[in-house]
């Protein structure tokens, strides 16, 4: 008995979504826009996240030493570094280094070039550059150089300078327009989609109110409710699965234009991202849709049965 | 086993009913008559339940139907079979289909929807149309197809709200004839129409609605207004 009404439910679901045609049509390209809406909005998330990340990968402190340190000084603040739970990385640049460096930054610059020969040894220090987790933590690694005992005396006396103070500036409104964006981010995501959301339910309730008749018609041939509101549902939850398909079709294209054009601008290849994410982006699409068309075709359909 | 009891039907402070009060017995035939805004199909929207009463009560088989619920009514409704003047089909199906609608509501099998649907459909002649949806059909193939599905669940009454008001004469007489068969084989009739022809033919009871009063209640009756 529940067989042969679900089968009914079902087929008589399928029919009236093809009968309907235009209609139906005109609910597929609704929960499409929603559909593409949806999975732009996760396009756009993980570009915004590639590109926070980059800018999150350019900020970092260098600690300068004064010059002629013993390695193994530098070696043991490296080590001391490299346990503090903030910081992902720390890299050592040696005297000769930053002196190759140097030149190297100022090879046209002949007068510089001089002055350096003139000077006749290395006037640079060695330094580390110390990478955090995260750009806020950049502040707690900077006061570790300054007011705790893990580092002795004689290991500050060879700090020349920490550079971060003079980033600090920097750093704080880079980290504050990160946490900011990210959270813009979602909630104009949240209001794109929410918007699109009510449209697509509006549209099947209008779907639904042109047969309000039918409704009626339904009921007083003796239907029970469940009976009447299944192939609405049915046909509710198709308009979402088709449309899952035809986003993903148009998704095609568009990332491939996107990853042609603008994988510098954006730093992740959307078509690549499309690729190697496609189950997940795909499911998210069906599921979505299902549960859109599916549930709009509950609420709009219930006023039509009481009594 | 349908009973009116003193009912009156607002619309508005507009009356449609008042004071109305009959009792139908199974098997009979009964035509109610009256102007258009008498308040026939007032009455036959309270049997349905469609409507409920300002005050009064209306009881089928002594059950009062405006206290019932959601599920007891969708029982009901299954003892009715209803034929409307503008059809009242499924637009999206195909004749058969309208018909295996009201069978597969109730839960019947497939088997006994394929035989019962082929069996009704050349009852009232429409099986070469069996695949035709309701707007490839003409005004008295749509009736023809509205009473069999309304007879196809063998219901114990069937009320025609002016079946016949958008037909020609040729069409109203077989629309007539065919209610008629219905009733001679036992199933309770209720017809409303203001059409003369169809009283003078059928030659049953007839109330005589006026105002939304019953002013005639005619055994063997003719059109009298």
């Amino acid at each position: 008995m529940f067989t042969t009404n679900l089968k009914r439910v079902i087929v008589s679901g399928f029919r009236s979504f093809v009968r309907s045609g235009f209609t139906s049509l005109a609910g597929v390209l609704v929960m499409t826009i929603t559909l593409f809406v949806i999975t732009s909005q996760i396009f756009v998330q993980a570009a915004l996240n590639s590109a926070l990340s980059d800018i999150k990968e350019k900020v970092d402190i260098t600690v300068y030493f004064i010059p002629n340190v013993s390695e193994d000084d530098i070696k043991e603040i490296e080590f001391a570094l490299k346990g503090l739970p903030e910081v992902k990385d720390v890299s050592y640049t040696s005297q000769e280094e930053a002196l190759n460096e140097f030149k190297e930054k100022h090879a046209n610059d002949f007068l510089t070039l001089q002055a350096l020969e003139e000077l006749g040894e290395n006037p640079l220090g060695a330094s580390l550059n110390v990478k955090a987790k995260d750009p806020s933590q950049y502040e707690s690694i900077s006061n570790y150089f300054e007011d705790n005992g893990v580092l002795s005396n004689s290991s500050l006396n060879i700090i020349d300078k920490i550079d971060y103070h003079d980033n600090k500036l920097i750093i704080d409104r880079l980290s504050s327009i990160i946490s900011k964006a990210e959270r813009l981010g979602i909630l104009i995501s949240f209001i794109l989609i929410l918007i699109s959301i009510i449209i697509t339910f509006n549209t099947i309730r209008l779907i639904i109110y042109m047969s309000k008749e039918e409704i009626s018609v339904m009921k007083l041939v003796g239907a029970g409710s469940r009976y009447i509101r299944g192939p609405f549902i049915v046909s509710g939850v198709l308009v979402g699965i088709i449309s899952a398909f035809v986003t993903t079709i148009i998704f095609i294209p568009v990332s491939i234009w996107l990853g042609d054009t603008m994988t510098d601008f954006v730093g992740v290849n959307m078509f690549e991202y499309f690729k190697s994410n496609f189950i997940q982006l795909f499911l998210i699409m069906i599921i979505s849709g299902v549960i859109i068309g599916g549930i709009s075709s509950i609420f709009a359909i219930a006023r039509y049965l009481r009594k | 086993m349908i009973y009116f009891n003193k009912v009156t039907k607002k619309y508005n402070n507009n009356t449609s009913l008042e004071d109305i009060s009959f009792t139908i017995t199974p098997g009979e035939f009964v035509s109610i008559v009256g102007h258009s805004g008498a308040g026939k199909t007032t009455l036959t929207k309270l049997i349905l339940a469609e409507e409920s009463p300002t005050d009064g009560e209306v009881f089928f088989e002594s059950v009062n139907i405006h206290k019932l619920g959601k599920k007891d009514l969708t029982n009901l409704r299954r003892k009715m079979g209803m034929v409307f003047q503008d059809f009242r089909l499924l637009p999206n199906k195909t004749a058969y289909e309208n018909i295996a609608f009201a069978m597969e509501a109730i839960g019947r099998t497939d088997k006994e929807i394929r035989e019962d649907v082929t069996n009704v459909l050349e009852l009232v002649g429409l099986t070469d149309r069996s695949l035709h949806f309701p707007h490839q059909l003409s005004g008295g193939e749509k009736q023809r197809l509205a009473i069999a599905r309304a007879i196809i669940n063998q219901p114990d009454v069937i009320i025609a709200d002016e079946p016949t008001g958008n037909l020609d004469p040729v069409n109203t007489n077989e629309i007539v004839n065919i209610l008629k068969k219905i009733n001679d084989l036992g199933t309770t009739v209720i017809l409303t129409t203001h059409n003369r022809s169809v009283i003078d033919q059928v030659r049953k009871r007839v109330i005589t609605l006026e105002n939304g009063r019953i002013t005639r209640d005619d055994k063997d009756g003719k059109y009298m207004i």
